[in-house]
This record gives C-alpha cells, structure tokens and sequence, in this order.
C-alpha cells in the first residue's frame, strides 16, 4: 500500500514520539513538536501511539492514495480536500484507491498531523521513525518529503482498513468521513500565556531579568525552527556575562545565550547545551507552544512543579478517555 | 565504597531531573557522574527514556505518568526518591573499561584554518600546535551537541585559547577543535565556534551501529597525525 507524493509541502516529515535512549551518545531526540495532536490523530485510526504519523508545517501537501485507507488529521487547523470536496479534521476518514488529496495553509496553529491506520513502514533508525534533518536519519530517507516520493504503509494495514473502512463506507468512490468526532484534549490555539516552572538557571538572573521575563511580550522570530523558538523582547534585561559548564537541556528549556535572547527548545534540540536556563515550559503547554508560528507573541507564567504534572496526568488520562471513545465510535460504526 | 552525600537532585521542568555533582570541569566529578549513569542505566526503572552523563552531572529524562509510584505520592516525590536511592548505592568509578583509541588527524593548514591564529596567541609555531596536540593522552568527558560529538581533556595547558570570536555558520564534519582547554571533534557539518586545527577521516556518528558512535564518554584518545595522503586514504576506505 502506498501514497505519492505529488506536491511536498513547506515541510512535511515523518514523526513518532521521539528517539529516546541515546541522548548520552548526542543522538536528539526529535518526534513530533505537538505530541498531544500526533496522539490524537493515531487513536483515530486505531494505531499504537508510537506509530509515525507525518508532521504538516503551515502548508500541507498533495497526496495520491494509490490504496483505500483510512486516515485522520489533528492539530493545526488545515483543510484537507479532495475533489473539491472538504473532509473534516478530528475524525477518521475512509479514503478510496486512487484518490488525490490536497492540503491546504494553516487557517490557526503551524502544524497538523496525519496518521494513516497501519502507520507508514519507515524503518526505524535508533528505535526511531522520526526524521532527523541535520543528520539525515530516520523517517523518509532522512529528509523532508520531495515531489515524487512514494510512502509505504504497515503491513497490518490492509486488514485494519478493512475492519475500520467497513464501518464508515463499503467500497465507494472518493472518501467518507465518520459521522463522530473527537475533540483535541487541550485548546491548542488558547492565547493564555504559556506556562514554565522555574528552570535551574532562574537564581542567576537579577530581579529586573526574572521580572522582565514574566511581564514582557516576546515575538517568534523568523529564524525559529523545530530545533528552537528564538524569541525576541527583553533582551538589555536578560543579558548576561554567565559560562556554564554544559549540560543536558531538555524539551522546553529555555536557555538564554550572553546577548539575552531567549531559545527555547524543541523537537530537534541539541542534547546538552552551556547557556542558563531561566525556565522551563511545562510539558502540557509545549503543544500549545509548537502551534505558534514565527511573528506571534508569546508571555510565560510561572506554576509550580506539583500542578505542572498535575497538568501532564490529566492530560495523558483525557487521552485514555479519548481513545474509549473512539473505540466506542468505531463499534457503533458510521449510524 | 559507598557515596558520600555529596551530589544533589533538582528537577529541571516536570519531565526531567538532574544529579549535580558540581559545576566545574573536573576529571574526578566526571568520573563519578559516568558511575552514576551506568547504575541508572542498568537500573531501567519504569518511565524513565533517557539518562545523560556530561561534565559533573546527570540528567533523567522522564514521563510523570509512566512511573512507578506510592499510594498518593507526586511523580516528583517518586521519580526522586527512586533516582536518590540508585546514586546513594553507584560506585564512584564506573564498571565499564575505558578503552584506548587512535584518532588519526591531519594538521595541515586546509583543514585546520585557524591553526596559525592558535599559534599566534600561544607564542608558538603551526607545527608546534599540531605536535602539542597530538603529544598528550586525551580522554572523554562527554558527548553531545550533536550525535556522537565529543569533548575531550587532557589538553596541553600551553593549548588555551578562548573559543573565536564570531562562530563560522559551517564547520566541515570530522574537524578536531580547541578551545578554553579542551578539544571537540564536530560529527556533524554543523555551526561552530571553537579553533579548528585539523581533521578526521574517521566517521564519528554511525546511525546504524548501536551504540552509534566512535567513541564513548571515559574513552583515552591519542591523536595520531597523518599526511594528506594518508588521511584521503582513510577517507576513502571508510566508504
């Protein structure tokens, strides 16, 4: 089973949840940069939350399945169409053999995620679908999608399809989308501020950088990317003359380098790193985080560690609950 | 011999944890850190993804919600009382062999171009650069970075000099590199700020090997110059 790609995209890569141990060995981790809206578009087509589903930034691609197969789309608000038709985001749709479908721009968030039932048969590098794009590794030959490549889809896919195809349509043309649908867990495009705990550089800053952190705008630079968000605002607060011995950054770190911009990083962050870190993003907003796009403002507010987790534990048990409900939606098929 | 209580453990945000040992380069504090590693990596306590060594500490990256924990107790009470009783009972020395590696590098001026601004703020010559460098047993602290990237002691003292100025946007992989007493090796054709003085053949990063990468955290280095020739020889045979 396989799709071709007829028009690439901005950047589409394929994602899973990142390749986690071997980050002693410098080797980043990557995975997707909105975890949550990965998750949610795997439940909808009955696969495992490691499966690689593939990451749209801002400007989706064009794609021929070549096979029926059923398919969903979170995240980033993205129209998927195909023959003029639009099929609906946040549910699953079946999607007939030969059939072109097109995404559009992003109308709120950056990024969206489509997962296919069977996930795509990438071979794992390092444990790993995901695309490492300075190293050339993982996911679609280690790069972005490009015009005329071909995707393959899991083995266990035809059976899944038929299972799942079955309840939503039987064999006709184009596509059909199931009558139920899910919600994202979390307002992805909330404008509240983004929530961090302190980091283990906070001390090092004065009063006036710690205030100046918390009650200034900052602006997404143009030159933010899935390794980091550069930020620009309270840079003459923030900076400093501080040389750190390097070590371990994490997904949300916000370092701060000796000209007081602030980075923070991402999917594709180095693993260790020697500038301060004032901050880090709490892993329940880094989703909402990763749905800002270059040129938005953004404010931090500080939680403690305690309800952060908190956050993270009702999170991960909305998802469980979502994937009952989307079980209970594939039983009771497409009436 | 069991660990005085000299380390600490703070989070760093709600996924990750840090062992503090220190917060200077020291061969003695990185030692411990790589013995802590190995027991929190031998341990593989649940929901834990990653443990990461580098200079004098030790992070853990973890998830909240796949850890094993008490009857209401917080994933942070868990996550450090379960990590806190691993480093109490970590040997100081790490149980893994170092082991000893050549590294052959050609010192000539096209692939270290800054070779001669070294010299100039050493007082010395190019070539007395290279045979400083390659004089001394080298050993690693740590990799990161980027995959398989190292940073090395055991740098000649008469080798200190501070990182340049404005870093180059490309550094070509395998240049070797000094600066503020250390040398790194980029595995990658990445940015860079440090001194680059030589060059490589060898692969240092090899995605499909486990683990992939050249050398280890704890491995001995010894620098071995080679001619163009030889270098392009070696280059070629990796292939």
């Amino acid at each position: 089973m396989t799709i071709e790609v007829l028009r690439p995209g901005m950047l589409s890569t394929l994602q899973d949840r990142g390749r986690f141990g071997y980050q002693r060995y410098g080797v980043v981790v990557d995975g997707a940069m909105d975890e949550l809206s990965h998750r949610v578009a795997n439940l909808l087509v009955g696969n495992d939350p490691d499966e690689a589903t593939l990451e749209l930034t801002l400007q989706g691609p064009d794609l021929l399945f070549a096979q029926e197969c059923v398919i969903a789309l979170a995240g980033a608000a993205m129209e998927m169409k195909t023959q003029g038709a639009h099929i609906p985001m946040y549910r699953p749709a079946w999607i007939g053999a030969g059939t072109r479908v097109g995404f559009g721009t992003a109308r709120v968030g950056c990024r969206a995620y489509l997962a296919v039932a069977g996930g795509f048969a990438a071979a794992p590098v390092l444990g790993s679908r995901s695309t490492y794009l300075p190293g050339a590794i993982g996911g679609h030959e280690g790069r972005a999608l490009r015009r005329g490549d071909v995707l393959s889809i899991g083995a266990n896919a035809s059976e899944r399809v038929a299972t799942l195809g079955k309840a939503i349509a039987s064999g006709r043309r184009g596509f059909t989308a199931a009558r139920w649908f899910v919600a994202s867990p979390v307002d992805l495009h909330a404008a509240a501020p983004i929530r961090v705990v302190r980091g283990r550089g906070w001390k090092i800053f004065g009063a006036d950088g710690r205030r100046a952190f918390l009650a200034s705008e900052f602006r997404i630079s143009a030159q933010s990317d899935r390794m980091g968000y550069r930020l620009e605002g309270a840079e003459s607060a923030l900076a400093h003359r501080m040389d750190l011995v390097s070590e371990a950054t994490s997904f949300g770190s916000v370092q701060v380098p000796p000209d007081g911009r602030p980075i923070v990083l991402m999917a594709d962050r180095q693993t260790t790193g020697g500038y301060p870190k004032i901050a880090e993003v709490i892993g329940a907003d880094l989703p909402r985080l990763a749905q800002r796009r270059p040129g938005e403002v953004i404010r931090f507010e500080t939680i403690a560690l305690d309800p952060a987790q908190a956050l993270l534990l009702e999170q991960d048990a909305a998802l469980r609950r979502l994937g009952e409900s989307v079980r209970a939606g594939w039983n009771s098929g497409c009436e | 011999m069991a660990r005085e209580p000299d380390w600490r453990i703070e989070p760093q945000g709600d996924r990750c944890l840090m062992v503090v040992l220190g917060d200077r380069i020291d061969a003695e504090l990185n030692r411990q850190a790589r013995a802590i590693a190995e027991n929190l990596i031998r341990a593989a306590l649940s929901g834990v993804l990653d443990v990461v060594p580098a200079f004098s500490t030790v992070a853990v990256h973890y998830r909240p919600e796949a850890l094993e924990r008490a009857q209401g107790e917080t994933p942070w009470r868990a996550v450090e009382r379960q990590i806190a009783a691993i480093v109490a009972r970590s040997p100081v020395k790490p149980a893994n062999k170092d082991r000893a590696i050549e590294v052959p590098v050609c010192y000539d001026a096209e692939f270290g171009p800054d070779c001669d601004e070294v010299a100039a703020q050493c007082g010395l010559t190019s070539q007395e650069v290279a045979r400083l460098h390659a004089s001394t047993e080298h050993f690693v602290y740590m990799l990161g970075f980027a995959p398989g990237q190292p940073y090395l002691g055991g740098l000649d003292s008469r080798l200190t000099v501070p990182r340049r100025t404005t870093p180059r946007v490309r550094v070509p992989q395998g240049s070797v590199a000094i600066a503020r007493g250390m040398t790194a090796i980029y595995s990658l054709e990445t940015p860079g700020g440090w001194n680059l003085i030589g060059r490589t053949p060898l692969r240092l990063f090899m995605p499909h090997s486990d683990p992939p990468c050249l050398l280890r955290a704890g491995d001995r280095v010894q620098f071995v110059p080679v001619s163009r020739a030889r270098f392009a020889r070696l280059l070629g045979g990796r292939q």
